[in-house]
């Protein structure tokens, strides 16, 4: 009878194809994933039976805070193709007499996240890399029936894109006297279609329960 | 790509025993690989919000022109502090509130678990809700084939031709927040109410709920007496 002799070496799975097919998934993910921005005041949305997803492009969106602060951001999509940030930024400088360089302008288009502070603060933010110092300045933007820094930012976004839609994230601990704020200095501005973001939640009725009752 | 192949050296030195090609373990970067890919598709997948459309009325400039509306199918939602809701039918004329001391109609409170304010609204609404629910239900068992968009314009025609179910107002007082103003919005949606608008809310129906909630006219912190 023929002697069967076994390899002696201890068996080695070959890990190639999966190292080669699990690269190939990381690299798309890398890709096509948007990451998501780091917000300045954290927020938890509400839920709601909503299906509908956030447009990727032409928003801006109102945060509010649950300590009452308003921020705003604006053209922060993959569909960065029209640049208007330095654009809205210029404007606001004429219109509040500070002059932007070159270099804050490129910076503020580069500013991933939202932005909650008086435009006289601006260039100081703008200046700085530190976080901790960025995130101090972040005093929510002023709406004062004085001082309406809101309703020109939401004047010169509209100017420089008239397609921009309004998208308001708040809190649900944010107070309503915010919100109300908010949405009628939109509504002076005749916008009037706004998207509430919020979670999905899935709720089911039950009709024949109710008519029993 | 696993084995890296060293080339022999040749000549010189003395003949060493012949090496295995060193085999390079990659257990470590597949578990890597495999944290960052499950990372990335949990990211991914979860990081886009919803959203929920509202249209609001446009302001009047003359408050003359106000659209009048049907008393009797008037539903009167008013967003009270400490995620109370409280509803109230109809109107209230102006010689009732601006009498003195004013005549206004009792609230009724409720709150939004699903046997609140839900069951007061399909009450209101079961024809509608009814016809919507019973709409749907043909499509997802296929007795009616219609597209998902046009399934949504047939919801809304459904809704547009409506004209049994309740006109609901809804109001929020000051000590409200945010969450509230979305739940309802979205009990709106669940109810399938084919006529809703969010209006400012009038002084005599603050008083209305600082009367109910025990709260002292005035004060916006919201302490009871």
């Amino acid at each position: 009878m023929p002697k069967i002799k076994l390899p002696t070496k201890s068996p080695r799975i070959d890990m190639t194809p999966m190292v080669d097919t699990f690269a190939v998934v990381l690299t798309f993910l890398m890709l096509t994933t948007t990451m998501r921005q780091p917000e300045p005041a954290t927020v938890e949305t509400p839920f709601s039976i909503s299906e509908k997803p956030t447009p990727d492009f032409n928003t801006m969106t109102f945060l509010l805070s649950p300590d009452d602060k308003i921020f705003i951001n604006f053209d922060n999509g993959p569909d960065t193709a029209y640049k208007f940030r330095p654009k809205v930024l210029t404007a606001m400088g004429n219109r509040y007499g500070i002059e932007f360089t070159e270099e804050e302008l490129r910076e503020f288009e580069k500013y991933p996240s939202s932005i909650g502070l008086p435009i006289q603060k601006m260039k100081e933010f703008l200046g700085t890399r530190e976080n901790t110092v960025r995130n101090a300045l972040q005093t929510g933007i002023p709406v004062d029936s004085t001082d309406n820094q809101l309703a020109m930012w939401i004047l010169y976004i509209r100017q420089e894109n008239p397609n921009v839609q309004a998208s308001i994230k708040g809190d649900t601990k944010t107070g309503f006297p915010i919100v109300k704020k908010t949405l009628d200095i939109l509504q002076e501005r005749n916008v009037h279609r706004f998207n509430l973001v919020t979670s999905l939640e899935a709720t089911k009725i039950n009709l024949d329960e109710i008519q029993q009752q | 790509m696993a084995e890296i192949i060293v080339e022999e050296k040749g000549k010189g030195g003395r003949k060493k025993p012949k090496k295995l090609a060193p085999h390079i373990d990659m257990t470590p970067m597949v578990d890597l690989m495999c944290l960052l890919i499950t990372f990335f598709m949990l990211t991914t997948a979860f990081s886009k919000a919803k959203i929920m459309e509202i249209v609001l009325p446009e302001k009047l400039q003359n408050p003359q022109e106000a659209p009048k509306i049907v008393a009797s199918r008037t539903v009167n939602i008013i967003l009270g502090p400490e995620n109370k809701v409280y509803t109230y039918p109809g109107t209230v004329k102006p010689e009732e509130y601006s009498a003195v001391p004013p005549i206004l109609p009792p609230l009724r409170e409720t709150d939004f678990s699903a046997t609140g304010i839900r069951q007061l609204l399909l009450e209101r609404n079961r024809t509608l809700a009814k016809r919507i629910q019973d709409f749907t239900n043909d499509v997802l068992s296929g007795k009616i084939a219609i597209s998902q968009d046009s399934m949504q314009g047939a919801i809304r025609k459904l809704k547009s031709d409506d004209d049994t179910g309740p006109i609901v107002l809804i109001k929020a007082y000051k000590l409200a927040n945010y969450g509230n103003f979305v739940d309802i919005l979205d009990e709106m949606n669940i109810c399938g109410i084919a006529r809703y608008t969010f209006v400012d809310i009038a002084w005599y129906e603050e008083r209305m709920v600082e009367r109910e909630a025990g709260i002292t006219p005035g004060t916006t912190t919201g302490s009871t007496n």
